[in-house]
């Protein structure tokens, strides 16, 4: 795909605050209609480049184009494309949520009566008219977050970029964001997530870019990076299976002849396997033919967090949080 | 790929982005009832507070009623304190993520700032009307008729416009909204160090000379002296006092010379 072709096109992509290094050489290609996830812990890089990408901050290095304009010397033609919404929700606490898309359409050069439909129209396509007209103030930290989404969709933007959309959010909350962007996403806008949940990356990124200390570690669909670790098979044994002959038979189906994890006290045997090389049934076949007895069997398949573990190294990744408090970001 | 031609950012667009963004922050303002009230109760406050408590104890030559020296000062400091909200205001802004997205929509760069001292100056406009509305009620006077008197409010104005671009300015280099509400109670002693209360020739010659150099103190200077007021001071004096209409109106340009492109050049930077 080419730099023209490409919603997002990053070549080098380099920017520096004092002397920390951010971003050292990112190259990303997102093409039109995609959702692509840029996945990482903090600290990574992830908000730098989608302020670099959003025309806020300027890269020092590389070429960055955005839906066919360069960010630094076409970032008008650039910022008539694009939305923006962030895990620091961007709507003003002093004014209603009405108001803040009116004020945002105005200076979207919507005209008055356009800017005024659009408002009534977004706010009641995403359940929140019955707050149209309270501060924002009140809002809980899902309605604010959601109502920061719909200032970004205001112009219909080609390109949107979510810098953590769900963070700190309550799982229901959560959905209902999810549910947004699925929807984006499928109306034909080119989504650019930054995400420290692989959860989330999980289910709304067609393709993933892991992000590890400023630069790209590896990228590819979820599926590709998770047939990257392969699987395991997990077996528990009947009492009277005998643990070593049970290891030896499962060492012929192992990748590259891994030795097996033996947990002699719970008598389970774990083995890696290639992704996708085996099925459940052609395990069980193996199990009966070699003549082992077990009392349970099964395929695991890698999370993510596995995954980023694998690339990088190091242990990044927050679990999706399941109790966090709705956010408030200040 | 079809593409719908983006508007120039020409000068009447970028107006209606300033227009818009001064809307934005008077609707903030209808939304707070008790800073309105505020505005309005603070005039008859300092005249009241300045007037006759400490009226009562201070002696002006050439004019035994305290009122007539006084309004002239407390307009001018009403003016200075009041334009410095755009300090607060600018820090909020930046706080919160609004600027942010403000800096990835395709409206015009200056127009932020631009609105927000707008909106300033509106606000400003009311707090003089309603100062000297309180001012009358309690014996003030211009006494030089209409051309001098408008002179008067437009050069309170003018200052008060360069006051809060010098907010906005500051406001765009403090980190947090609670390091602008720290740097504003500043505001207050510096204004202070001037002839708004009483002469500069009774205080210590340092302060003095401070005092005299400082352009609040033109401002009260040459607004009493448009007004007719008592307290402008004769013979041996430092130049911004002998010229004050030339010195309010230079030290106001010089402010706005410097802080404007600052401050505009600021909200671009202050995304790095």
């Amino acid at each position: 795909m080419t730099a023209q072709d490409a919603v997002i096109w990053a070549h080098g992509l380099t920017k520096r605050f004092g002397k920390v290094h951010a971003l050292t050489g990112v190259d990303l290609v997102v093409p039109p209609g995609s959702c692509y996830g840029l996945l990482g812990p903090n600290g990574a890089g992830k908000t730098t480049a989608i302020r670099v990408f959003a025309t806020i901050t300027s890269p020092d290095g590389g070429e960055v184009r955005v839906a066919g304009y360069d960010v630094v010397r076409e970032a008008q033609q650039v910022r008539h494309q694009i939305g923006l919404a962030g895990q620091y929700a961007a709507v003003d606490e002093d004014l209603t949520g009405w108001e803040n898309l009116y004020i945002f359409g105005r200076l979207f050069r919507l005209g008055r009566r356009k800017a005024r439909q659009r408002a009534d129209e977004l706010l009641d396509e995403f359940a929140l008219s019955h707050a149209a007209h309270r501060l924002v103030t009140t809002y809980s930290g899902g309605m604010r977050r959601r109502l920061d989404l719909i200032a970004s969709m205001i112009i219909s933007p080609k390109v949107l970029f979510l810098d953590e959309p769900t963070a700190g959010l309550d799982p229901r909350s959560r959905l209902q964001i999810w549910d947004t962007v699925r929807a984006l996403v499928d109306g034909g806008t080119t989504v650019l997530l930054t995400t420290q949940y692989l959860e989330e990356a999980d289910l709304l990124a067609d393709q993933i870019a892991v992000i590890d200390a400023g630069t790209i570690v590896a990228r590819g669909t979820p599926r590709d990076l998770k047939a990257r670790i392969g699987s395991r098979v997990d077996v528990v044994l009947q009492p009277a299976q005998d643990l070593t002959e049970a290891a030896a038979a499962l060492t012929t189906i192992a990748a590259n002849n891994t030795e097996p994890d033996v947990d002699p006290d719970r008598r389970t045997i774990s083995i890696a396997v290639a992704a996708n090389a085996i099925t459940l049934p052609e395990v069980v076949r193996h199990l009966d033919t070699s003549g082992i007895e077990v009392l349970d069997v099964g395929i695991r398949h890698p999370s993510l967090d596995e995954v980023f573990l694998r690339l990088t190294g190091h242990q990044g990744l927050t679990p999706a949080p399941t109790d966090l408090e709705a956010s408030h970001h200040r | 790929m079809t593409q719908t031609l983006p508007r120039a950012s020409t000068l009447a667009s970028g107006l209606a982005d300033g227009v818009t963004v001064m809307n934005r922050n008077l609707r903030k303002l209808r939304h707070k009832p008790g800073q309105i009230i505020a505005e309005l109760t603070v005039p008859v406050m300092m005249v009241l507070l300045f007037g006759y408590i400490f009226g009562s104890a201070i002696a002006i030559d050439g004019g035994d009623n305290y009122i007539e020296y006084l309004m002239p000062g407390l307009l001018v400091m009403g003016a200075a304190l009041g334009a410095l909200s755009t300090l607060t205001a600018i820090a909020r802004d930046n706080s919160l993520g609004v600027m942010d997205r403000l800096r990835s929509m395709p409206m015009a760069r200056w127009a932020v700032t631009f609105g927000q001292t707008a909106a300033t100056l509106l606000i400003g406009i009311v707090g003089l009307v309603v100062m000297s509305a309180v001012g009358l009620i309690f014996g003030w006077r211009a006494h030089n008729g209409i051309g001098p008197t408008l002179g008067a409010f437009g050069l309170i104005l003018l200052f008060y416009y360069a006051v809060s671009w010098l907010g906005a300015l500051l406001g765009s280099l403090v980190d947090t909204e609670e390091t602008a509400t720290r740097l504003m109670t500043l505001a207050l002693p510096i204004v202070m160090i001037s002839n708004v209360f009483v002469p500069t020739a009774g205080m210590p010659k340092a302060l003095q000379v401070v005092a005299d150099w400082n352009p609040v103190s033109a401002a009260v200077t040459a607004c009493r002296d448009l007004f007719g007021n008592p307290g402008v001071p004769f013979g041996d004096t430092t130049w911004p006092i002998a010229n004050p209409v030339l010195a309010t109106v230079g030290s106001a340009l010089v402010i706005l010379a410097i802080c404007i492109p600052l401050a505009v050049m600021r909200f671009q930077k202050n995304a790095d």
